[in-house]
């Protein structure tokens, strides 16, 4: 939900917590260089709680900066941010008690790529919103009105919870689930593919890959200090950008987020090359949810599905004879 | 290495005479003395296989079966003790659902069914061992060499 009243909400609050001491830094959004881009805002005073919004094009996952971090700090969540941040705990990259968690519902961010599609982005001089509907201004003075449901990101359009499911502090109401018939349909309907027809896409999809490592800088979760992929003593994946180095680059990133991913699609987002990384891990979070009835960053208590195990797991991947 | 897979790779292009090459990684609590009592009990297979005895099949990284498909294997089994009888109690429990999500991924990804094997041997099963060498072997011989990850040097 995105209104007025919720962003002053997030400023009073933001401030209220830096004041009475509570946090030491609010992780939020401020405005970013164009007016429908938004940036993470670092807030350590008071007095720059004022420059928190919120708005659709809130895109970033902030519990990307929460892993490792000494300081007491508060994090602008929503659903997927929250869910983020919950595993990070779960993980033990961030103390719970160090950890505030303003939730909010989220109705949906904005695709800068399908926005792009739509008008012309460098020409945005302002906007507005009413429901579902996002109002553009042009800088000839002209004004735009489009469908803000036709512009979601992928990964909005399958959210299963876009209010935050644990949080300290909830700003606004939480809003009922969107009706999504099946969330795992994009990859049901890659599975029905052939399995060359599959390999290819991938191929395709590595041939595209420039490995910048953006996917795993902007995901939330990907936070080892030093990746597996950067070692080189042993070296185990090739550093150069021919298909089989990229593929065994994304084979693995998605496996390590295997029953921890949120699907808060910022992989994808973050992609310079529109690569559809969510496809992958869309793929894992099917699985772990049909095999091991587990879904990431719904509860502080339960084991993530790879730390636990139950004697009655089913293998069907085990060869006997 | 290099060299040596190239020289692999034209011998299997010319005259036919393709071996497959096997990289088994097996525990060292059962299926290494699985494969160890095949051996002694003299029970024949097919002479394939690598051998690369790990402390439990918990502790296979996916990254080693990738990497061994990378560099020249035409296949990789990993065996461990059957659910239940781990040395480290747990283990393989959790390397059951490493190897069942990795397993359902390749194949998403379309690499071909029959590249990647996970199985339990237990220390007694010195034949049920032979028998499976011998059943991967035969697959892997149906594929022909490995050609989807492989890493080719230009």
């Amino acid at each position: 939900m995105w209104s007025e009243e919720i962003t002053r909400n997030i400023q009073t609050v933001a401030e209220s917590l830096l004041r009475e001491g509570k946090v030491d830094l609010v992780l939020g959004y401020q405005a970013g260089t164009s007016p429908v881009r938004t940036a993470p805002a670092f807030i350590r005073t008071p007095q720059e709680a004022s420059l928190l919004v919120w708005n659709p094009f809130c895109e970033n996952n902030l519990s990307v900066y929460l892993p490792r971090r000494k300081e007491r700090v508060a994090i602008i969540a929503k659903g997927c941010d929250a869910r983020a941040a919950v595993v990070a705990v779960q993980e033990n990259q961030i103390s719970r008690d160090r950890l505030v968690i303003v939730g909010l519902a989220c109705s949906g961010i904005i695709d800068r790529r399908r926005l792009a599609l739509a008008v012309e982005v460098d020409q945005i001089r302002g906007f507005s919103l009413a429901g579902d509907s996002l109002g553009l201004e042009t800088e000839s003075g002209g004004q735009v009105q489009l469908e803000l449901s036709g512009l979601l990101a992928d990964s909005c359009q399958t959210c299963t919870h876009r209010s935050a499911p644990i949080a300290d502090i909830f700003i606004g109401q939480r809003m009922p689930e969107r009706e999504v018939e099946d969330e795992f349909a994009q990859v049901r309907s890659f599975e029905a593919l052939s399995s060359q027809e599959r390999w290819r896409h991938f191929m395709d999809m590595a041939e595209k890959c420039i490995r910048c490592y953006a996917c795993r800088s902007a995901c939330p979760l990907c936070y080892c200090q030093e990746c597996i992929v950067d070692q080189t003593q042993p070296q185990w994946f090739g550093k150069t950008t021919a298909t089989e180095d990229v593929l065994a680059y994304h084979i693995m990133r998605a496996f390590h987020l295997a029953g921890r991913c949120v699907d808060c699609g910022a992989c994808s987002r973050a992609c310079p090359m529109g690569l559809d990384l969510r496809l992958l891990n869309k793929k894992l979070q099917k699985e772990v949810k049909e095999l091991y009835q587990y879904v990431p960053g719904l509860s502080l208590e339960e084991m993530p599905a790879l730390g636990t195990y139950r004697t009655d797991d089913p293998q069907t991947c085990i060869t006997e004879k | 290495m290099t060299e040596e897979r190239c020289s692999q790779g034209e011998k299997s292009g010319q005259d036919g005479s393709w071996q497959p090459k096997v990289v088994a990684f097996l525990c060292n609590w059962c299926s290494y003395a699985g494969a160890d009592l095949a051996g002694i009990s003299r029970i024949q297979y097919p002479p394939n296989i690598r051998i690369i005895r790990v402390p439990c099949s918990g502790r296979i990284n996916p990254v080693f079966i990738l990497k061994a498909l990378q560099t020249g294997a035409d296949a990789v089994l990993v065996s461990g003790c059957h659910p239940g009888d781990c040395h480290y109690v747990s283990g393989n429990y959790y390397a059951r659902r490493k190897f069942e999500i990795f397993s359902r991924l390749l194949d998403y990804l379309g690499l071909e069914k029959g590249r990647v094997f996970f199985s339990w041997v237990s220390a007694a099963e010195g034949e049920n061992f032979g028998r499976l060498v011998k059943h991967i072997v035969d697959e892997v011989k149906k594929l022909g060499p490995a050609n989807k990850l492989v890493k080719t040097i230009s």
